[in-house]
């Protein structure tokens, strides 16, 4: 960590290295297209018990897809995803316990979501 | 830049380095301050949108009296939404171009994504008026109840952050066309599109959780 | 509004060499006089105007503090109405959390920390300057409700709804939420700037587990700053617009959850609490070693205990919440968290007891403030852990009982260890220590004066003495105790003049001659701010130190001989670095006071006139522009090695003739190479 000049460079290079193609990139966002038209196809067509989870798990997708290769976090330096995925999880965990407590403890006979909802 | 290595033979208690210039002080990571900045910015914004997001979730339902009006889900038009949210989309792969363009030195290039990147983010804000509006009209204003006024802030919010996009897009087209802002600055137009994409995946979690999940 | 920070950062990039100087005004070049305090970007004046301001609103907390307990001195007091103790309380405990503890805590980690890394400065200096300005105007801002209908008086948690128009007409609720957005923002960028600071700027070999402990418990303070203040920004947001444009997010009659702001404030508030204590744990870490001469016991371990409670204070703020309806689940899962945080907390105390163990203790002024901290904040910590006992806690909440609690926490931990910091660094910042026997004064006055004024406090929480009520019957039986407890707030401020009298004698003999100059290391320390002269020169540094060791001052000092016993092997202050160097500084700017200039604006016209934001507005947008134009070091500043004039002088009016500017303007041309 000590010889700054070597490692400034050597993550230069690696950014180059790494880094997607313009024709990567469009690639990409094609898929990205893609994914999204799947997504409102959900609205169109109904997916039953599926909606949901395939809702949710398209999201996420589509939100790793644009971190890793549009922000550069899969290339970049660890130091960035620390800092963001840490916010990140703790936003996630944080709310998620917020909501449980709101919507299900706060009401423990009957977890009648729509007294609360 | 100073080699930091050789100090340590330095016959004094601390080393004999001279300082450089300040903005050019080698850092311990190899990583510019700026870009540490944006991303722990980016961090904390998480926290800003999971607050507003969880708020809208928990109270989107809540309308209160029989009298106080329809709340946001019932007025959504998806299809709409649907073609915004993939014009905000491709703004991030016009934002994408324009970064490798600059650092290939192309400025002409990455003067027209810049450009092209703004215009599709102010279509989305086109887009979200419109929007906007017709709720309005529709009967569901900011304090109609609770569920339109959590409705309004998240989009709200999040539309403020995708204006403040569009002027620093602007600007930085502005500085490329004046010479001011050459390749050798390259990370600059990358940093103002970490906040670009930023805002974009933020979008895609909203559209996904507030409009797409019934 | 947390967004509007970025700008700047990014477009400050520009620095020198290679692109067109483009900014629009002339700089500030004053290097004396108020000029060179107001427009500094300079770390140490930026550190100790922090703490001047602080001391301010300390004195006018306390002010607030003593007309409470006048009020409350007797039964059926009749100083203050039931309005005015409300107002008073509320702005008691939001002056007290937002503009003493956490800008003193950011008034050290500002002065302390650059040097702690061997840094010249922060990562940005001009956002440093900004992040301070912004926290004095939004300070203003809030006691500006006193001259325009009376002050805030929902508490300083503001439980919506009771701080809705409903019940609170007043416009302090307001002044309340603006005002600590204003705030808000300035932590945030000050915790940015810290965090890459600490992340970026360390000295060659000074690894992060080389750091010392205070800019350790500094950077997890930052972190906890940067996620925690999104979310109370979002609460007051939408306290804001419930109040300011008729939103319904807390409005009951239309179906709405009170809980949600107490979550929202609570996910905020408990990590607030660390934000509070941690830089006074670091502040003690670092001054029990040194008065112990002996080194930390267990370095690492009161590191990684220190992050594991910034992490775990992510888990436990519904215990804030026990009696407001959580229901049994929720209550049995975060009574077993909050048991679980005491344990990283218990495990520095060990460590510090562990560090004084066998040591060669000397009591000097900040060893008497930092052992007061271990011991006081053990009886505060001992009281909230009856307090993660939930059904204990349903007797507790809402009484004298949990005022005792966070008293000792707050007042005998993070006030002692920030008391402790003054005395310690005080040489270091102003060359002149303060006096020790005053100092003695100070300590046993405030020592006494504490324990007098919130130690009865348990005693009437349990006999069910209710806060925030503005007076008791005398059939209540608690007359004794209540005279007690305000005859000891008034030993406090007997301590406080004290102190002030130490300071200003102190300085006076300073000037006269009769107080010694203090030499580089007056205390025989350990970390790098003691390399350099007091008080510390204007580049901090001449040469980067190169590290190698943790306490790496001490090891240039003290090697084990060949028996393995340690020996001094050199003088402290013969090896410091001796100040005669005069390199280029990071360039002063008007655009910081500017910019922060227009939030207050911005915040006054959501109360009374929307024109004035509109105003407000353009404002921010003119000043951000200016800044992001102009670059960070002035290029036309001078540079190292011309001329032999004062490091004083060798500011940025020292305009060169000769240097870089010829070649900047070359370069600007050749720069857009399309």
């Amino acid at each position: 960590m000590e010889t700054v000049a070597a490692s400034e460079e050597e993550a230069h290079e690696e950014h180059h290295d790494h880094g997607l193609s313009d024709v990567g990139y469009i690639k990409i966002a094609l898929i990205l297209g893609v994914l999204t038209a799947v997504e409102v196809a959900t609205y169109f067509w109904d997916f039953g018990i599926l909606e949901v989870p395939s809702l949710l798990i398209l999201m996420v997708v589509k939100f790793q897809i644009v971190v890793s290769y549009f922000m550069h976090l899969k290339f970049d330096s660890k130091v960035f995803t620390y800092v963001f995925v840490t916010g990140l999880i703790l936003a996630c965990a944080v709310f998620a316990a917020m909501g449980t407590s709101m919507v299900f403890w706060q009401n423990p006979s009957g977890c009648d979501l729509s007294a609360f909802c | 830049m100073t080699d930091v290595a050789e100090s340590s033979t330095s016959e004094l208690a601390y080393g004999r380095t001279e300082w450089d210039d300040y903005h050019h002080l080698p850092t311990n990571t190899g990583l510019t301050n700026e870009k540490i900045t944006m991303w722990s910015f980016l961090g904390s914004d998480c926290l800003l949108f999971g607050s507003l997001i969880s708020t809208y979730l928990l109270l989107r339902n809540r309308v209160g009296p029989a009298t106080s009006g329809p709340t946001a889900a019932d007025l959504f038009d998806i299809p709409f939404t649907s073609v915004s949210s993939f014009v905000l989309l491709m703004s991030s792969l016009t934002m994408v171009l324009a970064v490798t363009s600059i650092q290939r030195a192309e400025m002409e290039r990455c003067k027209l994504w810049l450009l092209t990147t703004a215009a599709l983010g102010a279509i989305f804000i086109a887009g979200q008026v419109y929007e906007f509006t017709s709720f309005y009209r529709e009967g569901l204003g900011f304090t109609t109840n609770i569920s339109s006024s959590a409705f309004y802030t998240l989009t709200g919010f999040h539309g403020v952050h995708v204006s403040l996009g569009i002027v620093m897009l602007v600007t930085m087209w502005a500085l490329v066309s004046g010479g001011q802002l050459g390749p050798e600055r390259a990370e600059t137009i990358e940093i103002i599109g970490l906040y670009w994409h930023f805002v974009d995946i933020v979008w895609i979690v909203i559209f996904a959780v507030v409009y797409l999940i019934p | 509004m947390a967004l509007t920070e970025e700008r700047p950062e990014i477009l400050e990039l520009e620095s020198g060499d290679t692109s067109a100087s483009t900014g629009a005004f002339a700089r500030p070049t004053n290097a004396t006089g108020w000029r060179a305090w107001v427009f500094t970007v300079d770390h140490k004046k930026i550190g100790i105007m922090y703490g001047v301001v602080a001391m301010f609103w300390f004195l006018w907390g306390g002010v607030e503090a003593l007309l409470i307990r006048a009020q409350l001195f007797t039964p059926n007091g009749t100083v203050l109405t039931a309005e005015q103790y409300n107002q008073i309380f509320t702005m008691h405990g939001t002056t007290m959390v937002f503009l003493v503890i956490m800008p003193l805590a950011a008034a050290f980690a500002n002065y302390i920390v650059p040097l702690q890394i061997g840094a010249r400065d922060v990562a940005f200096p001009r956002m440093n300057a900004l992040g301070l300005w912004v926290f004095v105007f939004g300070g203003i801002f809030l006691n500006l409700s006193w001259f325009l209908g009376g002050g805030p008086d929902g508490g300083w948690f503001a439980y919506a709804p009771n701080t809705g128009v409903t019940f609170s007409p007043g416009a302090g609720m307001d002044f309340y939420a603006l005002g600590l957005q204003i705030a808000g923002i300035a932590s945030l960028v000050g915790a940015i700037n810290l965090i890459v600071t600490i992340i970026n700027m360390r000295a060659p070999g000074m690894t992060m587990l080389r750091m010392p402990v205070f800019t350790w418990m500094i950077l997890v303070v930052q972190f906890l700053l940067l996620f925690a203040l999104p979310v109370i920004t979002v609460a007051l947001i939408l306290l804001s617009f419930d109040r300011t444009f008729d939103a319904n997010f807390f409005n009951v009659s239309m179906g709405a959850d009170p809980l949600l702001w107490q979550h929202l404030f609570w996910i905020f508030g408990h990590p607030e609490v660390y934000i509070l204590i941690l830089p006074s744990f670091g502040i003690v870490s670092e001054t029990l070693p040194v008065f112990s001469r002996k080194p930390l016991f267990g370095y690492s371990v009161i590191v990684i205990s220190g992050a594991a409670i910034g992490f775990m204070g992510w888990g436990v703020w519904a215990h804030h919440m026990f009696v407001s309806g959580l229901g049994p689940v929720g209550v049995a899962a975060f009574s077993a968290t909050t048991m679980f945080i005491a344990v990283p907390t218990g495990v520095k105390i060990l460590n510090w007891i562990a560090t004084m163990w066998g040591g060669n203790l000397k009591f000097t002024v900040p060893m008497m403030f930092s052992v007061s901290l271990v011991s006081m904040f053990t009886i505060g910590g001992l009281s909230g852990v009856m307090h993660s006992v939930a059904p204990a806690d349903t007797q507790q909440t809402d009484t004298y009982f949990i005022v005792a609690h966070f008293h000792y926490v707050l007042f005998g931990g993070a006030l002692m260890g920030l008391f402790a910091g003054m005395y310690y660094w005080w040489p270091k910042a102003f060359g002149y220590k303060l006096g020790e026997s005053l100092g003695k004064w100070h300590f046993w006055l405030l020592l006494a004066g504490f324990n007098m004024t919130f130690g009865p406090m348990h005693i009437l929480g349990l006999q069910g003495m209710a806060r925030r009520h503005s007076r008791y019957g005398p059939e209540d039986g608690f007359d004794f105790w209540n005279a007690v407890v305000s005859i000891g707030a008034f030993i406090i401020l007997i301590g406080m003049i004290v102190f002030a009298v130490n300071i200003v004698r102190s300085w006076l003999g300073y000037k006269a001659g009769t107080v010694p100059q203090e030499p580089a290391d007056p205390w025989d320390g350990r970390t790098l701010e003691w390399a350099i002269p007091s008080p510390t020169p204007e580049h901090n540094f001449d040469y980067v130190p190169v590290v190698t060791d943790v306490d790496d001052f001490w090891h240039k000092k003290y090697q084990p001989d060949a028996n393995g016993k340690l020996r001094k092997i050199a003088d402290g202050n013969a090896i410091a670095q001796k100040g005669d160097q005069h390199p280029h500084l990071p360039s002063p700017s008007y655009w910081p006071i500017v910019l922060a200039a227009a939030l207050p604006l911005i915040a006054l016209g959501l109360i009374y006139n929307l024109w004035i934001t509109g105003i407000g507005l353009v404002l921010l947008l003119g000043a951000m522009y200016g800044w992001s134009l102009e670059p960070a070091t002035d290029p036309d500043a001078g540079h190292d090695g011309h001329g032999d004039d004062h490091g004083d002088d060798h500011g940025p009016d020292n305009h060169d003739p000769d240097g870089s500017n010829e070649a900047e303007s070359v370069t600007a041309e050749e720069a857009p190479v399309d």
